[in-house]
């Protein structure tokens, strides 16, 4: 059974049909990836799925369950977990406490156990900070733990975005254009870190604009136009595929 | 037929509302009376136009600047205080008409001081700080106004004949004054609209509200607009807080029941929209006006400010605002 | 650890401060410490809400008044002619031992709700109020959301100054004191003054201490990622909706309890408590300590409360906090207790 599964999905804003009917699913431990033109619908799937916005049709339905119409803490609680395409860290928190946001869902202390400092509470902030270092040594960025975050080298951001979405130790993984404004040097480092992921046993569903990063990594690769799906096949199949050819990777790029 | 007397701190509400003592009419026993003959329907009816219409005014003032600035400038309500009470300083020196012209030109002045002073040079400044401004700014403006002229109520003269004279309008008895808070009114509102459809200058305020960064590209000086804004919308309010000043009275803190009153309006139009404000205030007003048989005095303002909440929470885009295009707009 | 030094320092300066008035014969500036004690307990509450939820409130006062109404009238009503007239339900609640029977000064005999149970109710009413209040009001922001806090405080303000049972425009006098335990009251009695005093900042630092760990708890984590960037809050698991009514309630609560005791050791409450004024001072000094500094809020929050009552600022105390306001908001938004104000001022001089 398909761990991600989404049917007939639209959402339109006025007359604009921004995802329209559109229907995949995505295989545990497999990494899939969203791809298109610019206004495809790339983004505005990703937040239907993630429960930013809400569909006007069309159901999501993760192991099994539904979850359109959920509120986004309540999916990120389902296991799933994402990143943003212009990096949202939290602003005056260090790269350590973002990381330890992720561990939210993980965790239980509440209100009553906080302003009290419960003894449970205490263990627990400790796992949470023994998780979240060991997620920062993974990304090997262990070095800018107790920096505070957005004053980072942008792909260090990244890669502290990485490890909090890890942190929830999500089922499904999504990559909201992780190599946007990275280098050639960086976006290598991204490929390598995705597969890293995909073997530590997350399914990933990534949208992205770099077609060597896509064609690398994705164990299968969806194409949107205008909000319409065009093609969902094998790497290799969709590099062939005449319409694919001519709507998105252009005449000469055969 | 209902019968309740004042509750015996309403001289204390007096001093915080500007309740139409002369619109509506009260028996001098202390008693209010209601009984709702044709007589009292057209008059409960003028009293919530004449209302409506102030809170309409006050509520175009918030729009002009949070057009161009996406600031609600909380001492919207200050700028009416100081209109009236300049021009009944000024008119102890000089007759009426001139006393209102000079009273509304100094108010534009010091909404242009404002601007420059307080706001012009802060640099993207975040709402709630531009929140904890304007309103230190109404405090400010309140505090002088207190030590300048005191805790007193003060009113300019009727324009026309005195306290007592009245016309005769679909059986109801009004003041002219009321003729006049409607007239003025509604010639400030055709103006402007005529002002921002017509006039070069309207045009750029439109421009710069619309896309700030596209009209300073076009060589407009945002800036500046922004400062013609303040002036506009205190020019207006102090306007409308003379033709008002002889049937409500003017009070050094009668400016934040207004502001308040004018907030629930604009927000009830959909912020911005200056059009719809005319028809929310009035919907404000005469809801006002007809509730006073049902809620007693005391409560007249929570009236006002549950509807001001009600709207918040279903329609925060107004009455008349579409959902879709207030959902583009950060709130 | 940083915490416990904190703690010390600030139990330290309040042991301090008593004994230095005792030693110069100043013992009366206890009084105007005891209230301002009090008041720091709701900026403390609404520091958590403003600097760290990241929500502004332009209505605390109206919680204050609720805690303090609420208990007042509940400990000044007779309820002795009800209970003589056979009323069921207070011979209930008097036949629990709930009713508290004294003496008033011309010697007829009053029947009262003893402060306990009033204090409770009060607690639970602003729990539900701010519940209430608090699901449709924060899930506004910006203008919408000062304009309908500051629309809920005109509308408790209204509501005291027009009801009879809240004394309207004289408010409620002749609250009796509260027995905390038998021997410790709260009152304005002089001879009680240093241990009122004692009490009273035994209320704020239990506060502060709870803040604290609340703050740097994972909730206050939470509640500093809603502040910083609350879409990404949520995608990361935390249910920001909840955690900004959970603030709003605490912090309200927070407010009743100063004004529960407030208005039993000064005996009463008048309408000006509720009035929009005092929530906007509560901002002001919040904004002043710098918003997301629980510190910052204690210090100044003493400081002005105490210069205030005391009548420093005379006539213009309303304007001294308006000005506060603006300047502050102009040149120092992250409060003037804030580091890099000190540094750019110390290079300028240099």
């Amino acid at each position: 059974m398909a761990l991600l599964e989404i049917n007939n999905l639209s959402r339109s804003f006025g007359g604009l049909k921004a995802v329209n009917d559109i229907s995949f699913s995505v295989r545990s431990d497999s990494i899939k990836a969203v791809i298109g033109p610019n206004g495809a619908g790339k983004t505005t799937l990703f937040n239907l799925i993630s429960g930013n916005l809400p569909a006007d049709t069309g159901s999501v339905v993760f192991k099994g369950l539904p979850i359109h119409g959920l509120q986004p803490y309540q999916i990120a609680a389902h296991g799933i977990s994402r990143t943003f395409q212009n990096i949202k860290l939290f602003p005056g928190m260090t790269a350590l406490e973002n990381v330890m946001i992720g561990r939210h869902v993980k965790t239980r202390a509440g209100f009553t156990a906080g302003m009290l400092h419960l003894p449970f509470s205490r263990r627990e902030e400790k796992e949470i900070k023994e998780k979240s270092l060991e997620l920062l040594e993974l990304l090997d960025i262990n070095q800018f733990a107790h920096i505070e975050a957005s004053s980072l080298a942008f792909g260090q951001q990244r890669a502290v975005e990485f490890a909090r979405a890890l942190a929830l130790e999500p089922d499904l993984l999504l990559l909201d254009e992780p190599a946007a404004g990275l280098n050639i040097y960086e976006t290598a480092e991204i490929a390598r870190l995705i597969s890293k992921i995909q073997k530590r046993g997350i399914t990933v569903l990534l949208v992205e604009h770099d077609m060597s990063l896509v064609m690398d990594i994705s164990d299968e690769i969806v194409v949107l136009c205008f909000g319409e799906k065009i093609a969902d096949d094998l790497p290799a199949k969709i590099q062939q595929n005449p319409q694919v050819i001519q709507i998105y990777l252009g005449d000469d790029d055969a | 037929m209902r019968n309740f007397s004042y509750p015996p701190f309403y001289r204390y509400i007096f001093r915080y509302r500007n309740y139409p003592a002369r619109v509506t009419i009260y028996p001098e026993s202390g008693t209010l009376t209601v009984q709702m003959t044709a007589e009292l329907f057209s008059q409960y009816l003028f009293a919530g136009i004449t209302y409506g219409i102030i809170y309409a005014i006050v509520a175009i003032g918030f729009n002009i600047i949070y057009n161009t600035t996406g600031i609600i400038n909380f001492a919207q309500g200050e700028f009416v205080m100081l209109g009236g009470m300049f021009a009944i300083t000024l008119n102890n020196f000089m007759p009426l008409v001139p006393a209102i012209a000079l009273a509304v030109v100094i108010t534009m002045i010091i909404g242009a001081l404002i601007e420059m002073i307080f706001i012009r040079w802060l640099d993207s400044p975040s709402i709630l700080r531009m929140i904890i401004i304007t309103i230190g700014l109404s405090i400010l403006i309140r505090e002088v106004a207190l030590h300048f002229w005191g805790e007193g109520v003060r009113s300019l003269p009727y324009f026309n004949g005195n306290e007592i004279s009245s016309i005769k309008i679909f059986s109801a008895q009004i003041s002219p004054q009321v003729l006049w808070v409607i007239g003025v009114c509604l010639i400030i509102v055709t103006l402007l609209s005529l002002f921002f459809r017509f006039t070069s200058l309207g045009l750029e305020m439109r421009a710069c509200s619309a896309n700030r960064l596209a009209a300073t590209l076009c060589g407009i000086n945002a800036k500046n607009m922004v400062t013609f804004s303040f002036m506009l919308s205190a020019g207006i309010g102090a306007l409308a807080g003379c033709v008002m000043s002889p049937i409500t009275y003017t009070q050094y803190d009668c400016g934040t029941g207004l502001a308040i009153k004018g907030f629930t309006v604009a927000v009830l139009g959909g912020l911005g929209n200056s059009m719809a404000a005319v028809a929310a205030g009035l919907l404000l007003g005469i809801i006002e006006a007809f509730s006073i048989g049902i809620v007693p005095l005391a409560f007249q303002d929570a009236i006002s400010i549950t509807i001001l909440l009600i709207i918040l929470f279903v329609r925060p885009h107004g009455l008349f605002g579409s959902s879709e295009a207030a959902g583009l707009t950060e709130f | 650890m940083r915490n416990l030094i904190s703690i010390t320092t600030l139990i330290g300066s309040i042991v301090a401060v008593q004994l230095l008035t005792s030693f110069t014969g100043t013992g009366y500036y206890l009084t105007q410490l005891t209230m301002t004690a009090y008041y720091s307990l709701i900026i403390i509450g609404l520091c958590l809400v403003m600097g760290y939820a990241g929500q502004i409130s332009l209505g605390h006062a109206g919680f204050f008044a609720i805690g303090g109404y609420t208990s007042a009238a509940l400990t000044t009503y007779n309820l002795t002619s009800m209970l003589e007239n056979g009323n069921s339900l207070i011979k209930f609640i008097s036949g629990r031992g709930l009713l508290i029977a004294a003496q008033d000064l011309y010697g007829d005999p009053v029947l009262y709700v003893n402060p306990w149970i009033a204090a409770l109710l009060a607690i639970f009413l602003t729990v539900i109020i701010a519940f209430l209040i608090g699901i449709p009001v924060l899930k506004l922001k910006g203008h919408y959301l000062a304009m309908a806090t500051l629309g809920f405080g005109i509308i408790i303000f209204r509501i005291v100054l027009a009801t009879e049972i809240f004394g309207e425009a004289d408010g409620l006098s002749e609250v009796p004191g509260f027995t905390l335990l038998p021997g410790v009251i709260v009152n304005g009695d002089f001879n009680n003054r240093i241990f009122n005093y004692y009490i009273a900042c035994g209320f704020v630092v239990v506060g502060v201490i709870i803040l604290l760990n609340l703050i740097n708890s994972r909730v206050g984590r939470a509640l500093r990622a809603i502040h910083g960037a609350e879409d990404a809050a949520n995608a990361m698991g935390i249910n920001t909706s909840r955690y900004k009514l959970y603030t709003f309630v605490i912090s309200a609560v927070f407010a009743a309890i100063a004004g529960i005791f407030l208005t039993h050791y000064n005996g009463g409450i008048g309408p000006s408590e509720a009035g929009i004024m005092k929530s906007i001072r509560y901002v002001a000094i919040v904004a002043i300590g710098g918003m997301a500094n629980l510190w910052g809020a204690l210090t100044m929050g003493v400081l002005l409360n105490f210069m205030s009552l005391r009548g420093m600022f005379g006539s213009y105390d309303d304007a001294v906090f308006g000005a506060i306001l603006i300047i502050i908001m102009l040149f120092a938004p992250d409060g003037l207790l804030h580091l890099s104000i000190w540094r750019k001022l110390r290079k300028k001089i240099l």
